[in-house]
């Protein structure tokens, strides 16, 4: 029961506690996302960091109530996400809203720019035609696309970044509280991931947005969070600013996370690598903490005893027995 | 040291029901013995069409090649299929992107990489599984003589990597041409897979290419490095020179988008507006100039030219940062 790191009831608009989400295979069952708690306070940037296969997609999609959940609770603005279905969860969806990491895919492509924008309006009945064209033009006009140029083409007529930028105006058409962006810029190349950031940040200070923003790359975690959750193997391993990090890692997993990754910068050499080895399987996950098959410094209480996340500096949270801080 | 490998003014086009697509527009690089060229481009650069068709892996009606492409003494793009086959694994080797697609899924392991050692070096099947086994250990996998049992799909992405990477050195070619090698795989086995790259060159003294869009992974792991845009090496220098004093805006945009670590948090991001050229459309003046903020006349009317400054330093720009030319 890791949730020393919540914020008091109040304060947060989505509050995520103790969500367990788990998938059928052959092997049995693999619980992708292990008794994880998360809060996002209004205005707020939160992301969450890992490698593949850790659960932060899943968690996003159990979030979203996408994918069923086996036990725990999601508030939106004190109502519990989990606890509704058929039309009372529809009703509770506008105010949270997602993009996807392949945004062309997650376009239809039968259908124009326009209609795809202006379909959550439809759906929902906000505005009259004229209200809602101008609406559309508006939104594209924030993402930076031309409407006169793009409302009447259809998605495969459009780079992935360009797509993107469609499936922002087209989340934010209802005007969410909290926008989930999974892996939102990991397919695209660097030039335009800038791009990208930019917008979602620009949208963030017009529409009062809160962000929960899933990402494998620490360095844009870093550019555009308030707050960092890393996961590893399905738990949340340590919560942290973005400056404390990179600065001055608890974990000894984020310590590895970060020193992998690549910096140009040709003077500082080759530096070796932290850990060896790859995350073991989450169908058959070690005992205690999880981590300590590939940690440097696991003893024999990690084995036998489960780390629970606590406060080691202000703002900073580790489940660790040995922090490095 | 001894040239292994030269481009010299490789062309590739392809024939498009649109008209003929310029993927690479004249580009001349060597590699030498025991050094990392570093090939850095966006999507759209044509760096893998250009390493395809400078291996003979991309020919056909519609490709049309010209230009020299030189392993040693020997002329690969005018020679036969068959005869360029003779040399693939045992002078020039490849190792790409997708792990996953690039093994036999319904062959193990050990069967697929001993056939190669059986054909090309006509070994006796026992003795070439010996040496998988040692090969495999070579590339530190864990446990070689279970793994040779085992089937691709068995393995994660990063042993997979490590297995195309053994096969690969199993002929200990001259020339290694890595094409995305760790773009499919996370950061922490990222850092593995390059520092295991950088030793085998090491030990064996092979020349080396890595092509990829990240600066980054360059940056640590190569001696040198060419910039391509649209089709065109666009800069080219030492790695230390070509960070420490960059020439090419592209190349400088291109350094400036990527997020840092040692960066500022919430700082804005640089992006790069607009898109390149279309491979498709004649083009005049440098490709660089409409996303170029130095741009002025001379630019958009003329084509600059490779020029180097006399110490290894080449750029294709009139008005280069830094002043000269």
């Amino acid at each position: 029961m890791s949730t020393a790191h919540l914020r008091p009831v109040g304060q947060a608009i989505l509050r995520v506690e103790n969500l367990v989400v788990e998938y059928p295979t052959r092997a049995g069952k693999v619980r992708a996302v292990s008794d994880v708690s998360l809060d996002v306070v209004a205005g707020e940037t939160v992301a969450v960091v890992g490698e593949s296969g850790c659960g932060k997609s899943t968690l996003a999609k159990g979030i979203m109530r996408l994918i069923p959940s086996v036990s725990g609770r999601v508030f939106l603005n004190g109502t519990d996400l989990a606890s509704l279905s058929g039309e009372a969860l529809r009703c509770a969806r506008p105010n949270i809203q997602m993009i996807f990491q392949d945004s062309i895919s997650s376009l239809d492509p039968h259908l124009r720019v326009r209609e795809l924008v202006e379909q959550p309006l439809k759906v929902w009945g906000r505005g009259t035609d004229a209200e809602r064209r101008d609406k559309v033009d508006d939104l594209l006009r924030s993402v930076k696309l031309d409407p006169g140029v793009v409302a009447d083409r259809k998605p495969t007529e459009f780079s992935g970044g360009q797509c993107q930028r469609i499936s922002i105006a087209r989340a934010l058409s209802i005007e969410p509280q909290i926008l989930v962006c999974d892996e939102p810029v990991s397919s695209l190349d660097v030039s335009i991931q800038a791009q990208i950031l930019n917008i979602i940040q620009d949208m963030k200070q017009r529409y009062g947005l809160s962000l929960l923003f899933i990402s494998h790359d620490l360095a844009v975690v870093r550019a555009i969070s308030d707050r960092v959750c890393v996961m590893y193997l399905g738990k949340v391993c340590e919560v942290s600013t973005p400056q404390r990090l990179t600065s001055s890692p608890a974990h000894h997993y984020t310590h590895a996370l970060v020193s992998a990754v690549p910096i140009p910068d040709p003077t500082l050499g080759r530096r070796r690598a932290v850990v060896q080895g790859e995350p073991p399987s989450p169908t058959n996950p070690p005992s205690g903490c999880r981590f300590r098959t590939r940690c440097p410094a696991a003893t024999e209480q990690c084995a036998a005893e489960e780390p629970q996340l606590r406060e080691v500096s202000p703002g900073q949270f580790v489940a660790c027995h040995h922090p490095r801080v | 040291m001894t040239e292994v490998f030269r481009l010299e003014d490789l062309k590739v086009q392809f024939a498009t029901r649109r008209g003929k697509l310029n993927a690479v527009r004249g580009v001349t690089l060597t590699v030498r013995a025991g050094e990392c060229l570093g090939i850095v481009g966006e999507s759209g650069s044509g760096k893998t069409v250009m390493w395809r068709a400078a291996m003979g892996l991309l020919r056909g009606k519609k490709v049309t090649r010209t230009g020299s492409v030189r392993l040693g003494d020997v002329e690969l793009l005018t020679m036969a299929p068959k005869q360029v086959r003779q040399f693939w694994g045992t002078e020039i080797a490849m190792v790409f992107q997708d792990p996953m697609t690039a093994l036999n899924p319904v062959r193990r392991i050990g069967s697929q990489f001993a056939e190669a050692l059986v054909k090309r070096k006509g070994m006796k099947k026992e003795a070439a599984m010996a040496r998988v086994v040692e090969l495999l250990r070579l590339v530190r996998m864990p446990e070689p003589e279970l793994l040779v049992r085992k089937y691709p799909l068995q393995l994660s992405g990063g042993m997979r990597q490590r297995v195309m990477i053994a096969m690969a050195i199993a002929c200990e070619p001259k020339v290694l041409l890595a094409d995305e090698p760790t773009t499919a795989l996370d950061v922490t086995v990222q850092a593995q897979v390059l520092e295991l790259l950088s030793d085998l060159r090491e030990t064996l003294g092979m020349g080396m290419v890595i092509v990829t869009h990240d600066l980054g992974i360059v940056a640590g792991h190569s001696d040198r490095i060419a910039v391509l845009y649209a089709g065109e090496v666009v800069e080219t220098a030492a790695t230390k020179d070509l960070f420490a004093n960059t020439k090419m805006p592209y190349t400088q945009a291109l350094l400036n988008s990527i997020p840092r670590l040692d960066g500022a948090p919430g700082d804005r991001m640089q992006a790069i507006d607009g898109a390149p050229p279309d491979p498709v459309s004649e083009t005049t003046g440098c490709f660089f100039a409409p996303r170029c903020n130095f741009a002025q006349d001379k630019c958009r009317n003329e084509h600059p030219e490779l020029v180097d400054d006399g110490d290894g330093h080449a750029y294709r720009c009139f008005f280069p940062l830094g002043g000269r030319r």
